[in-house]
């Protein structure tokens, strides 16, 4: 916790160059974007699947026509995939400036990282209770969110430990 | 150059990404975007084709759809009340697609029922029977049952299912979409105009079917 706040305070004197980063947090950010990297081509393929108005499959099931053909998968016209593509392509983006040691760019990490946890379990609540019907595509993006949200929490632990 | 390193693998990676959806999307795209019409190929010889309302409305829904599409699940509804409302001429095509396991029989259960004048009824029921049958393990079962419910001579029923009319008739139907373009349900024409697929659905479905009725009656 204390490195990881040393980090921090550096930041504050530095504003938006880069810090020094150690080992660790290097690993953490680009473990980080590698997983948004996953989740950013997922949200791509879904959103080109919604625009160009094909139904999505999962190995034969209707759930997932069902759930991405719903009235909660887009916002106007706008799809929710969409949304969650630019979301994580921002989660790249702050990971791998954080990587780099810009420490401004690490909060911004960690809300939006909060913000996608919080839309995830709404999503999941609306297909459990609203729909009756869970798409695979979405329970793999809530996996690869809640793993990130993991990976946000166990941080000051890994600064701890290895700084 | 290690400052500007985090700048270039992100634009990077929004380049690829940009430009990987944009090649997906125009891979997937033409079928669908492509300006089909639905009358560029006449009905088979001997091709039943199920409409509703009036043979000289001024504006005809044609829609192929699949029985255990959600999507046209939904849609089913809104085009009935449409129909209703605005006194058009409907059109039901079946297009069931393979993804679907049981799309393919529900369409012969649909025709089968229609061989004895209640295709729209069997239609209706299985559309808002679908999240029952399309998750049974023996959805034929309920379909006679549907059957049954429809006051349908059910050994006709059954044996008209198995036949080859039935099937032929699911096969033309499902040729003629292929042969237009049609790749996905539901997929809707307005006065043989494909309607653009993010507007297929019960929000913007409406304002479709008013703006073709200004076009075909200017004056009203």
């Amino acid at each position: 916790m204390k490195s990881a706040r040393s980090g921090d305070a550096r930041s504050t004197t530095m504003k938006a160059s880069p810090a020094r980063t150690s080992r660790w947090q290097t690993i953490f950010y680009s473990a980080a974007a590698l997983i948004s990297l996953v989740g950013l081509a997922e949200a791509t393929y879904l959103t080109v699947v919604y625009l160009s108005g094909e139904t999505a499959v999962c190995g034969g099931s209707a759930d997932c026509a069902m759930v991405l053909g719903s009235s909660y998968a887009h916002i106007g016209p706008v799809p929710l995939s969409g949304l969650g593509a630019l979301a994580y392509f921002s989660v790249f983006a702050f990971a791998t400036f954080s990587a780099f040691g810009y420490a401004y760019a690490r909060k911004f990490f960690s809300w939006t990282i909060l913000a996608m946890f919080l839309m995830t379990l709404y999503l999941l609540f609306l297909q459990a209770f609203r729909l009756h019907a869970f798409c695979r595509y979405c329970l793999f993006s809530a996996a690869l969110v809640f793993l990130l949200t993991g990976l946000v929490v166990a941080r000051p632990a890994v600064g701890t430990q290895n700084n | 150059m290690k400052r500007a390193l985090p700048f270039i693998v992100v634009l990077t990676v929004a380049a690829i990404t940009v430009g990987s959806g944009l090649f997906l999307y125009q891979k997937k795209r033409p079928a669908n975007a492509a300006p089909i019409t639905a009358k560029t190929e006449p009905d088979a010889p001997g091709q039943i084709v199920h409409t509703l309302g009036p043979e000289n409305a001024p504006v005809t829904l044609e829609e192929f759809g699949d029985f255990q599409c959600p999507p046209c699940g939904h849609l089913s509804e809104p085009i009935n009340q449409l129909q209703k409302q605005y006194s058009l001429r409907v059109i039901y095509r079946n297009f069931p697609l393979a993804i679907h396991a049981h799309a393919k029989e529900a369409a012969y259960a649909a025709e089968a029922a229609g061989k004895q004048g209640k295709f729209w009824q069997m239609h209706d029921l299985l559309f808002r029977e679908q999240a029952v049958w399309s998750k049974s393990p023996d959805p034929r079962a309920l379909f006679n049952a549907y059957a049954g419910m429809l006051l349908l001579d059910l050994d006709r029923f059954k044996k008209d299912m198995d036949g080859p009319e039935v099937q032929q008739q699911v096969d033309l139907d499902q040729r003629r979409g292929t042969g237009i373009g049609v790749k996905t349900t539901p997929t809707v024409f307005l006065n043989n105009e494909a309607i653009p697929p993010t507007q297929v659905n019960p929000n913007d479905l409406p304002a479709m079917v008013e703006a073709a009725m200004k076009k075909a009656k200017p004056s009203s």
